[in-house]
Order: C-alpha cells, then sequence, then structure tokens
C-alpha cells in the first residue's frame, strides 16, 4: 500500500519557523541591530543599496540582517520592495563636480586642481588580521581639517579643456530618461540602459568582466583619470513649483577611465571614455562598472566586438545576481515530470542500442 | 518605518494595465512573444514570476483558483504561490480541475479537458524556442520576423540521425496556427496534444525573459515532426498504481534500492477525481485507511 | 469647465478594471462573440459607456491615443481621458496605442495606423469603433483562432466595407490591426487573425 506525500503547507511553515530560529541564532548573544549594520557592516550597505537600486540605509541594514547576511538575497529583498514603491518622477542629474569629497585620486596626474584626498581606504593597510578587533576597540580620533573650498574639478573636464578627450554626450532636456524596469529590454540598447544595467549589475560580474579586458579579452587601455567619493544634493523638479526643490544628499561613487584613444582622418585623435558610478562608498564596483561601460562602447568607436566584455546581450543578459540566482536555484523546484520524460526517452534509446548490439556485432565479424 | 500595503493580487494597477495589454496583444498574434516590462516579484525569478504576473492581472475576487506544480496541488512551490493569491488577492482556491477558472501550471497540463472560460496560465523558464540553437535575441527575433524556422528542423533531424529519434522529449516545440513556433514550456510531450484545438484560452508568462504569449481557444497547435518520423507521445508503459489509470502521464517512485519502482498519475486531482469513484489500482489503500 | 463638471471615472477603479479588462479579454480571445461590459463610469460625449471603459481600464502614460474627428471635436472626451487616464493625445495615428473611432463611416484608411513590424508584430494600433448596433443588422460569418469552426456575428456597422479593409490582415499578418467594435455596453473583437468566411 502506498500513501502520496502531503502536508507541504505545514512543511513549509515549519520550515519558516526554522529558518526565523536559525536565523536569530544563540539567544544568548545580543541581537544585531540596524544601526550597528549600517555603521560598522557599511560596505555591505552600500552594496545591497547600489544592487538593489535603492538609497535607503536602514532598509539595506534591514534586509541584511533578515537575510543573515546573504548580499545578493538581501539585495532580492530591497529590490522587491522597491518594486512596490510609487514614482514620482525623476531627479535632476546630480553634478559630482559639486561634491563634498571624503576622497579623490587620480591616477593620471600627479597633482590635481583641489589635491588627492586619500580619505578612508583600505588601499595601504597591510592585510594583517587585527586581533584587537576581536573584542571592542575604541579606535583614536581621526586627523581632521577645514573643510576646504577649493573647487576639485574633474580631471576629465581638465583634459576635456585642452580636447583630449571626447566630449561627454548630453542629453537633450526633453529626451526621456530610459528605464529597464519599466520598458522591456531591446537590443541594441541605448548607452543610459546600458548604465543603468551595470549600475544594478552584480560586483562580482563586473570585477571578472573588467578584469578580463585588461588581460586582453576587449583590452581598451585604461587609466583611473580619477576615483571620488563623498556627498552630492539631489534635486526634484516638481511640476507644481517651477523650480528644483533639494531633497537631500546621498553619498556617491565614481569613476571616470580615461581609455584608447581614437582618431580617424577627418578628427585628431582623443582619449575615449568609460563611466561608473555607485551608491556609497563602492569603489570596486564603480572601477569595474567603467571598464565594462567603455568595452561595451566597442561597436560605437568602431572596434570589432570580439570579447564577452564586449558583447551587450552576453553582459545585460547575465549581470543581474537576483535574476541569475533565481534561475540557478530554481533547479532545486521538482523536475518529475521532464525528468520523468528525459527518462522514457533515454530508456528507448539505450533498448534499441542493445537490440542493434548483436547484428552489430555480427555485422563486424 | 516600513508599512507593508499592497494592492489587490500584489501588482500595482499600472503595471496590471501594462501586462493587460501585453496579455491582448498576445492573443491577437498567437504564439507571438510580446516583451513586457517584467516587474521584480517577491520570489525568485525562475520560480514562477512570469506565471504569477500574469494570473495577478487577470484575476478578479469572483475566480476561483488553482495551482499545480508537476501536475499536483501539494507540491511547494504550488502551495507557496496558492497562499499568495489567497493573501493578496482573496480569492476562492481549490484543487479541483473543473471548478477553477483560473490554473496556473508549471510542467504539465491537467488530465481533466479543459472547457469554455477557463484560463491556463503557464510558469515558463525560457520561452525562446530557438534560443538553444541560437542564443542571441536579435538573431531569433529576426528568424521568427522571417518565419525562418529552419534551423529547428535540422536541429530534430540531427536527433534522428544520431539517436534514431527525435530526442526531445519535454519542451517540445509547436508551431502555433500555422505561423509562430513556440516553446510549450517544459510540459512533458505528451502534454502537447492538449494545446490544440482547447476550449481553454491559454496564457504563457515568462517573468525573468520578459515574454508574454498565448494560445486562444480552438487554436491549431501543431508538434513539430517529419512525416517519416511522426510526433509520438510518450507514457511510462503501467497502470497508476493508485488508481489503475492508462491515460494519465505518471511519476516514478524509487521504492526501495534494489530497483523496486511504482508508477503514480502525475496529476493528483485526476488520480483523486479517480478513485474517489472506485477506481483502485494495485497498491491503492482503502479511502477511509488513507485519510486516518 | 472644472473638474467637478467632468464626467465620473469607475467608483472603485481596481475591481473596475479588472472586471472590464476580463471582458475584453474574453472578447479577444472568442473573436466576434458578444461581451457586455460590467462596470460603469461616466461617459463624455459621444463616448459610448463600453468605449468609456475600455478607456479607463486600458489607457495610461504610456499609451498616445488618437482620436477621430468626432472625438476630438467634443472637447470633453480629450480633457476626460487626460484627467482619468492621463495618456497623451497624438494627432499621428501611426504613433497610436489606441484609436478611439467615433464616426465609423469616415475610418481612415487603415494604414495610417501603426501595424506593427515583422519584429514588433505587437507595436500596432488597436481601434476601439463605436458602432450603431451589435447582434442585429448584417450577418457575418468569421473563423479563426478562438472560433470553434466558424461563428456568425451581426451587426449594424456604418463603415460597409470594414470586413474588406480587413483583409489586408491576411496579406500582412502578423502584421496587423485589432479591432474592437463598441455598442453601448456591448462589445465585439476581431482580432488580426479573424477572416470572413467567403461564399455560402
Amino acid at each position: 500500500m502506498y500513501v502520496a506525500v502531503k502536508g507541504g503547507e505545514r512543511a513549509i511553515d515549519n520550515a519558516h519557523r526554522l529558518l526565523a530560529d536559525t536565523r536569530r541564532g544563540d539567544r544568548a548573544v545580543p541581537e544585531l541591530t540596524l544601526d550597528q549594520i549600517s555603521e560598522q557592516l557599511a560596505l555591505g550597505v552600500d552594496r545591497v543599496m547600489s544592487e538593489g537600486s535603492l538609497y535607503d540605509r536602514e532598509l539595506a541594514a534591514l534586509a541584511i540582517k533578515q537575510a543573515r547576511g546573504d548580499l545578493i538575497e538581501a539585495i532580492f529583498l530591497v529590490r522587491a520592495f522597491r518594486a512596490t514603491l510609487p514614482r514620482f518622477g525623476a531627479s535632476e542629474p546630480v553634478d559630482t563636480g559639486a561634491m563634498a569629497i571624503q576622497r579623490r585620486i587620480s591616477s593620471t596626474f600627479k597633482d590635481i586642481p583641489g589635491g588627492q584626498i586619500l580619505g578612508p581606504t583600505f588601499d595601504y593597510t597591510h592585510r594583517l588580521l587585527d586581533p584587537q578587533l576581536a573584542g571592542s576597540c575604541d579606535p583614536a580620533e581621526p586627523a581632521s581639517a577645514e573643510a576646504s573650498d577649493a573647487p576639485t574639478p574633474r580631471v576629465t573636464d581638465i583634459l576635456r579643456q585642452d580636447g583630449l578627450i571626447e566630449d561627454s554626450p548630453v542629453a537633450a532636456d526633453d529626451a526621456p530618461v530610459g528605464d529597464l524596469t519599466r520598458e522591456p529590454l531591446n537590443f541594441p540598447a541605448d548607452r543610459d540602459l546600458r548604465l543603468q544595467n551595470l549600475a544594478r549589475a552584480d560586483e562580482g560580474f563586473l570585477l571578472a568582466l573588467g578584469y578580463s579586458t585588461q588581460r586582453g579579452y576587449g583590452r581598451n587601455h585604461p587609466f583611473a583619470g580619477e576615483i571620488r567619493f563623498g556627498e552630492v544634493d539631489v534635486y526634484f523638479e516638481a511640476e507644481d513649483a517651477g523650480f528644483a526643490v533639494p531633497l537631500g544628499s546621498i553619498a556617491l561613487t565614481e569613476c571616470q577611465m580615461v581609455n584608447q584613444f581614437k582618431g580617424s582622418a577627418t578628427e585628431a585623435p582623443r582619449f575615449t571614455r568609460g563611466y561608473g558610478l555607485a551608491f556609497g562608498q563602492s569603489e570596486r564596483k564603480a572601477m569595474s562598472m567603467a571598464l565594462v561601460d567603455r568595452a561595451l562602447r566597442a561597436s560605437e568607436l568602431g572596434e570589432d566586438v570580439k570579447a564577452p566584455a564586449q558583447d551587450e546581450e552576453f553582459v545585460m543578459s547575465h549581470s543581474d545576481n537576483v535574476q541569475a540566482t533565481g534561475f540557478v536555484e530554481h533547479l532545486k523546484l521538482p523536475h518529475y515530470v521532464d525528468f520523468q520524460s528525459e527518462l522514457g526517452l533515454l530508456r528507448k534509446l539505450r533498448a534499441d542500442f542493445e537490440q542493434a548490439a548483436p547484428q552489430m556485432q555480427e555485422a563486424a565479424e | 518605518m516600513i508599512e507593508a500595503s499592497y494592492n489587490f493580487a500584489y501588482l500595482d494597477e499600472q503595471t496590471k494595465r501594462m501586462i493587460r495589454r501585453a496579455i491582448l496583444k498576445a492573443i491577437a498574434i498567437p504564439g507571438y512573444q510580446v516583451p513586457f516590462a517584467s516587474r521584480e516579484m517577491p520570489m525568485p525569478y525562475g520560480w514562477g514570476t512570469g506565471g504569477v504576473q500574469v494570473t495577478a492581472s487577470i484575476l478578479g475576487p469572483d475566480d476561483t483558483l488553482k495551482v499545480i506544480d508537476q501536475g499536483s496541488d501539494d507540491t511547494t512551490n504550488a502551495i507557496s504561490i496558492r497562499k499568495f493569491f489567497a493573501k493578496t488577492a482573496g480569492v476562492a482556491t481549490t484543487t479541483s480541475t473543473p471548478a477553477a477558472s483560473v490554473i496556473q501550471t508549471r510542467h504539465r497540463i491537467p488530465e481533466t479537458t479543459l472547457h469554455e472560460g477557463q484560463v491556463l496560465v503557464y510558469q515558463v523558464p525560457i520561452p525562446e524556442p530557438l534560443r538553444f540553437l541560437e542564443p542571441r535575441e536579435t538573431e531569433t527575433r529576426r528568424m521568427h520576423a522571417l518565419a525562418e524556422y529552419g534551423l529547428m528542423h535540422v536541429k530534430l533531424y540531427e536527433d534522428i540521425a544520431k539517436f534514431g529519434h527525435i530526442a526531445t522529449s519535454y519542451a517540445y516545440p509547436v508551431k502555433v496556427a500555422g505561423r509562430y513556433v513556440m516553446d510549450p514550456s517544459p510540459t512533458p510531450k505528451f502534454d502537447n496534444p492538449k494545446m490544440n484545438d482547447c476550449a481553454a484560452l491559454q496564457l504563457f508568462g515568462a517573468g525573468r525573459e520578459k515574454r508574454i504569449y498565448a494560445i486562444p481557444p480552438y487554436t491549431q497547435v501543431v508538434s513539430l515532426d517529419f512525416e517519416d518520423h511522426p510526433f509520438t507521445r510518450y507514457r511510462q508503459n503501467a497502470p497508476c498504481a493508485l488508481c489503475g489509470a492508462e491515460d494519465s502521464y505518471l511519476d516514478e517512485i524509487v521504492t526501495d534500492d534494489r530497483g523496486g519502482r511504482m508508477f503514480v498519475c502525475s496529476d493528483t486531482d485526476y488520480c483523486e477525481g479517480r478513485r474517489a469513484q472506485g477506481h483502485t489500482g494495485t497498491e491503492s489503500a482503502p479511502m477511509e485507511a488513507a485519510d486516518a | 469647465m472644472s473638474i467637478t463638471e467632468l464626467a465620473a471615472g469607475f467608483a472603485d477603479p481596481v475591481l473596475a478594471s479588472q472586471s472590464v479588462f476580463r471582458t475584453i479579454m474574453d472578447a479577444m480571445a472568442r473573436p466576434g462573440s458578444i461581451q457586455r461590459i460590467a462596470a460603469a463610469s461616466g461617459t463624455p460625449s459621444p463616448l459610448m459607456r463600453g468605449s468609456a471603459a475600455l478607456a479607463l481600464a486600458l489607457f495610461d502614460h504610456d499609451t498616445p491615443i488618437w482620436l477621430d474627428k468626432t472625438m476630438a471635436e467634443a472637447g470633453e472626451v480629450a480633457r476626460w481621458l487626460k484627467f482619468h487616464t492621463g495618456a497623451p493625445l497624438t494627432s499621428d495615428p501611426s504613433a497610436a496605442s489606441f484609436a478611439l473611432i467615433g464616426a465609423a463611416d469616415a475610418l481612415p484608411s487603415l494604414d495610417s495606423f501603426a501595424l506593427g513590424t515583422a519584429e514588433y508584430p505587437d507595436r500596432s494600433t488597436t481601434l476601439i469603433i463605436q458602432v450603431a448596433g451589435l447582434g442585429a443588422g448584417e450577418a457575418f460569418r468569421l473563423q479563426g483562432p478562438g472560433i470553434k469552426g466558424e461563428t456568425q456575428f451581426q451587426a449594424s456597422l456604418q463603415t460597409a466595407d470594414l470586413f474588406d479593409r480587413l483583409a489586408v490582415n491576411a496579406t500582412l499578418f502578423p502584421r496587423g490591426i485589432d479591432v474592437v467594435l463598441v455598442d453601448d455596453d456591448r462589445i465585439v473583437a476581431i482580432p488580426r487573425t479573424t477572416r470572413l468566411v467567403e461564399g455560402d
């Protein structure tokens, strides 16, 4: 006698209860607060905001806590929440030239107006585990100086004054802002949609693609013209107000790559650009994004599309980690019926083979 | 800080309108994949987000919803999706195929013949039947535009040359209304004939790939084949061990590690219905014993 | 005219839109069948109940709308559409997602509307045509997807040659024009796959 498996509903409920319990862990250990996550795991929060496409530290911290530190799961939570939010419009373009800078480096000029500012960076730390951090620690107050009023023009703007680099494309004022979360994506895609895709893209995927261009799979000779991190103001032009209203400020990391020059019989050679922008302090992401943005401009700049990083359908279709993890992990779902169909076919093919085998043997003899 | 209040059937009205317009176009162009701006859903891509968006856009308070996965109402993902709609739309749910007005499915078409007025919503992972022959959307779109399906026939023919049979056992491609080649989603090819001249409306939603397509009722759906290698259905050569059905698609149950196998209906509603009518199989339990 | 004087929209937009959509979905899935729109809204003249309901259920910022002369001349229709749906009006029929036709006897040439492209046949205009009567009048025999065998429907169409003109759908398919005929609260859909049965 056989009784079909039942009780899936109770299994799901119980799994959710167990998950909640496991997430909390040992009750003797104090529970994490969102402030702790936001303050002390700040770069994780930045990544979740960037790839979740929602600037909200508190929600990102909540998502990280709920996801037990699984950042892709946290990004998924933020995305699903974001999809339900009403939309009032698009902000004015942010002016990163007017950024209140905390960190700013250029690898193309030794000194630049406004200076190089190292800021909070892992760059020159020796990667030695710090046993002091295992307990509580109270680091020394940071060194400080008066905030400078000196303008900090972007390195690419300085190059452009001499005509040494291509102009940044300027969108017409009335041109609609593309949004791949609201419009189905078609190929070839314009650069605004490509950059949106890359801004939401998985950091690891972009890192690997950017790296591949450096190793010769679509090489484009990058120099880190400038990487800057700091706060910028966001303005919104409300229809009834008639002027742009400040909404507050957000932390951004911007990377402007200066790439392989290009010229023709009619145009003097100039450097080309690759652009990266991410919420918070996300330098690896912004740099990788700039490398891939430049690689994806291959057709526009008359280069052969040969490497994966230059292939817009390949890059844009596989960059989203929420999509990718969903489809990879869906293999966990039951596939009994299609597997059964495949099994039936395989058994038949094997039976045909067995039947044919003796005849084959005879034919060979 | 977060006030979770969601619209009827979860999706906002603008999204529903966009999906509804896509559905109307899909019905008007049978088998053509209409691009739509799929939303990020609170369930993973690949787990039915396309089907869920289609269902959410058509569902009304008077509907009765059935959700199946692998033919069964009681598989975990089917339960999860059914609960989602019971919660967000407050609709009545059922496991009975004839009683449902909307049926969302993954990988199966119910055994019970569907009737007029019903809507069958398929969850689709990869909507493009040509995708495994040509990964580029720009190329496959051109091939559909020109009805240039030679590549598909070449693939099927290569199977025959290599294996003596068409080696596609599920997601078996069909031609709809004599024009578009369409992926029926990963249903076993056993189910393909049920799509032809079906009284119900069939809608297909692919969330991750952002496509919706449809087969209107009473539409010709032909499985691709060759004159000398006609399409054949495949069914395990056994009756259902619970209800004795000889015409249903079967799940294979591994009963021990010494090669023991038994076969039971994959469509649990169909199987239960037959048992309620008194049909039995070799392994069937008396009804009251099973309930205990 | 102030907003308070404007004809009303749906009392319950969420449920009414769903109900209207199911009606048009059934109509599209069963070409030639007469379906009744249940949801009620205000109707700025000369918009019929069915056309008004379809507009409220399907139009928004993303769907440019073309109005024929009869619809456009009654300024109330444009104001009502803008207020309740936010849909932009276009004077270019080939840019329209939907066209509202109040004078079926002056239906413009079908090729002035968007017919879609071979790659994207869905990028076409859906015509919503108000007619004198559905369910009575001249009889038409139809066949195609959604129709079991063939079906007959009766209509008084001011566009006497409508089906002759729609024959272009057979030539262009998968490009083409989908039509919804409206008579008061009754609608009939003629998608691009529907063909007139010739002869007896």
